[in-house]
């Protein structure tokens, strides 16, 4: 009989990852493009990361890249999420392990409502883990729930999905998506572009109301101003496809103060 | 594990099989193959049929004799030969007067396969069918229930003997005998299909259904239907269509006539699902079909159509918009996928005053298919204050395929008001991204994307029949994105 503690002791190096998700050396490309060259990243359950950078600098790929986009090919790296590894997997996949990615700017798909999206979507990842459908009286239980959390107008949801959503309504919509689903890492991407003051508050407001110590949260922005509503446990500046320099939220407020050149000058 | 591809998808559906391409081994008569005089008045004969009946075929196919198909539609095919087609099947061991309990064992199994079990509809549904086999009717449901109001729903050569006034009166009024090509074939050899006459005042309790299928090998379709909706009246009407699959190119030439009296409205909806032809072109059902209606005062046509099958239909349900302040609709739904052809379209022709029409088409090509909306406006001299709106939308799948838009408006009033719409739109890889990123798979995003599309003519359906034109379209699109 061996015991899992023997195992321990005799190789200490063997642990059972305590990271939800660890990037390793992911390198990416699009079109031949280099764009990320070598991110390593670890997040654990309940925290909240947040990664910056100047335009250009690869933090839309890195988050596409995480939630399998294949428009963009990864070439060399590790995407482990709980311990598996999920680089070869089709979006929809990963999305049923619990990936959630807010987009910078949300597709409109006429005709489909936000309700029938979000059923479709619950129930595709039902299937997957060969659960039923969710009957009908739990899924408007569901949605009385989380749009009152996140004081959505119910009227909202019958609406074709971002078709002629402003701004707000758009990031709105995909806070209310990321509450439907539930997910145990969700990355959003530049949640704050477009928004107003009172806009960015009510999304930010949703996002911590939603925060737990069984997800994460990754946020990527450009500006540290949502940063003072979602407040992250850690900060990594993402610079010509590397992390150049991790810290702790005050390097948020480093950035702001001294701006993108400092990084650029040191780098 | 490997990455599911789009490519993948593309592989899967092109091998997915044609769903109803079944072929039920039922024992049947059939003609020998050709036309002439002869093969009409065997026909008229078969069905025992009274004179006047035989002496109008014939002088349908006199006239069909002396015309030329017609190449103006935008598709493109070996013209049948109509001398090596039978123009008579019919299952053995059918009687009229049998219950649904005599039905063949076979022919239940068949519909069971279909999906349409017929206690289950006759329980479930609400909905009074007529089953058309190869040419002739098989089951007429709930006739009992229909004729406590004085509606009559019966096979059409069951018309023709039982209600020779009306169908004497109202036959090719509508479609005449010469109108084209196809109607003249139909008219001469149509074998069967159904006949509706709802009185006046009356509102048809029920979904009066219509299921056609071509089963034996060899044989064209040729139904003909007549809906008459008396004064004051209301009824809903679905038809349903499949094929098996096979090699040759199978004909149907169908007419429909509606006629809608003064305040009376006729709801006329189509599932037309007969098989497409294989990935690579080969085989498919030939669907060259003439519907119209006529609309007297107050009364008001509207059809609503979702088109998935066929190698290449030609069909323009339209509206004769006679009488002051009736109204046409045309909902459509046209798919077409690898190389299926559809030249569909409505016509809507506004002789009175007041006359109201409504055109929404929606088009999806994927594949190396053609798809193309022909539609024509028509306001007469006399029609004051016509109104039409039309909305054409296509949306394509992959680089391959085509969708064309061929409006025509002619308009001899001033005070007509038209107004036409088109869009053209492709499925992105962004929108199937979005989709895959919230754990809907590629597949089932595209049938998502394509409902959504489709949409407002979707609604325009009957509850139970929307669900499974939802589910037809899925199976249909074989497209890939990109």
């Amino acid at each position: 009989m061996i015991w899992a503690g023997d195992i321990i002791s005799k190789f200490p190096n063997f642990q059972i990852s305590k990271f939800m998700l660890e990037v390793k050396n992911l390198h990416a490309k699009v079109e031949d493009k280099d764009i990320l060259k070598g991110i390593n990243l670890s997040v654990k359950a309940g925290e909240v990361h947040a990664i910056m950078g100047p335009n250009g600098s690869g933090k839309s790929t890195l988050s596409a890249v995480i939630a399998g986009n294949e428009h963009y090919e990864m070439t060399e790296g590790e995407i482990i999420l709980d311990g598996e590894d999920i680089s070869e997997m089709a979006p929809e996949e990963r999305a049923h392990k619990g990936i959630f990615l807010s987009f910078q700017y949300p597709v409109e798909i006429p005709g489909v409502s936000v309700t029938n999206f979000m059923k479709t979507a619950i129930n595709e990842s039902r299937k997957a883990q060969g659960l039923e459908e969710m009957p009908a009286n739990e899924m408007l239980k569901l949605i009385r729930e989380k749009s009152e959390l996140l004081e959505i107008d119910r009227k909202f949801l019958s609406r074709s999905l971002n078709e002629g959503f402003s701004g707000g309504e758009k990031k709105r919509n995909e806070i209310f998506q990321m509450a439907m689903l539930e997910p145990k890492l969700a990355i959003l991407d530049e949640t704050d572009s477009g928004l107003d003051i009172d806009a960015l508050r009510i999304v930010a407001n949703g996002v911590n109301k939603l925060k737990s110590e069984n997800n994460a949260v990754i946020v990527i922005t450009h500006y540290q101003r949502l940063l003072d509503y979602i407040v992250p446990d850690f900060v990594h500046v993402l610079y010509q496809g590397k992390i150049v320099k991790s810290g702790g939220k005050e390097l948020a407020y480093e950035l702001e103060e001294k701006g993108y050149d400092w990084i650029k000058s040191e780098n | 594990m490997s990455k599911y591809t789009e490519d993948d998808l593309k592989v899967e559906l092109e091998n997915k099989e044609y769903e109803y391409g079944f072929y039920t081994d039922i024992e049947s008569e059939t003609f020998p193959i050709g036309l002439s005089e002869d093969i009409v008045r065997a026909i008229s004969l078969k069905k025992e049929e009274p004179e006047w009946m035989t002496e109008w075929r014939l002088e349908a196919f006199r006239a069909w004799v002396q015309m030329t198909e017609p190449d103006w539609a935008n598709v493109h095919y070996t013209k049948p030969d109509f001398q090596a087609i039978s123009y008579y099947s019919a299952p053995k061991k059918v009687d009229p007067s049998k219950t649904l309990d005599d039905v063949d064992p076979e022919l239940l199994a068949m519909y069971k396969k279909l999906g349409i079990s017929l206690d289950e509809q006759k329980k479930m549904n609400n909905i009074a069918m007529d089953i058309v086999v190869d040419s002739v009717s098989v089951a007429t449901t709930f006739k009992k229930t229909l004729a406590e109001k004085g509606i009559i729903f019966c096979p059409i050569s069951e018309a023709i003997k039982e209600h020779p006034d009306l169908v004497r009166k109202y036959l090719g009024t509508v479609v005449p005998q010469k109108d084209n090509f196809y109607a003249a074939l139909n008219s001469a050899v149509f074998s069967d299909g159904s006949f509706c006459y709802i009185p006046k005042g009356v509102r048809c309790p029920m979904e009066l259904s219509t299921y056609f299928r071509i089963n034996q090998a060899g044989t064209g379709q040729f139904e003909r239907t007549l809906v008459i909706a008396d004064e004051e009246s209301y009824v809903s009407y679905l038809e349903g269509c499949t094929a098996p699959s096979r090699d040759e190119n199978q004909l149907h030439a169908a007419v429909v006539e509606l006629i809608a009296m003064d305040g009376a409205e006729i709801k006329y909806s189509t599932v037309q699902n007969w098989f497409p032809g294989d990935k690579n072109g080969k085989g498919g059902v030939f669907n060259f079909v003439t519907k119209r209606g006529l609309c007297e005062k107050n009364a008001k046509i509207s059809w609503t159509q979702v088109e998935t099958g066929s190698a290449v239909t030609w069909k323009y349900p339209s509206c004769v918009l006679k009488g002051d302040n009736s109204v046409g609709e045309f909902y459509s739904i046209a798919v077409t996928n690898n190389f299926q052809q559809a030249d569909t379209g409505t016509k809507m022709i506004h002789l009175g005053k007041n006359t109201k029409s409504t055109i929404i088409s929606k088009g999806i090509s994927a594949g190396k298919s053609q798809n193309s909306y022909r539609g024509l406006v028509q306001i007469s001299g006399r029609a004051d204050n016509a109104r039409n709106f039309s909305q054409c939308d296509s949306l394509l799948m992959g680089n391959n395929c085509g969708a064309h838009t061929f409006p025509y408006i002619e308009s001899k009033n001033p005070s007509a008001k038209i107004e036409h719409e088109a869009t053209t739109s492709k499925i992105g890889e962004d929108q199937v991204f979005y989709c895959n990123q919230r754990g809907i798979p590629t597949e089932k995003a595209i049938a998502l994307i394509v409902n959504g599309f489709s949409k407002e003519v979707l609604n325009k359906l009957p509850m139970e029949f929307a669900v499974e034109a939802q589910k037809l379209l899925e199976i249909s699109l074989e497209g890939s994105v990109g």
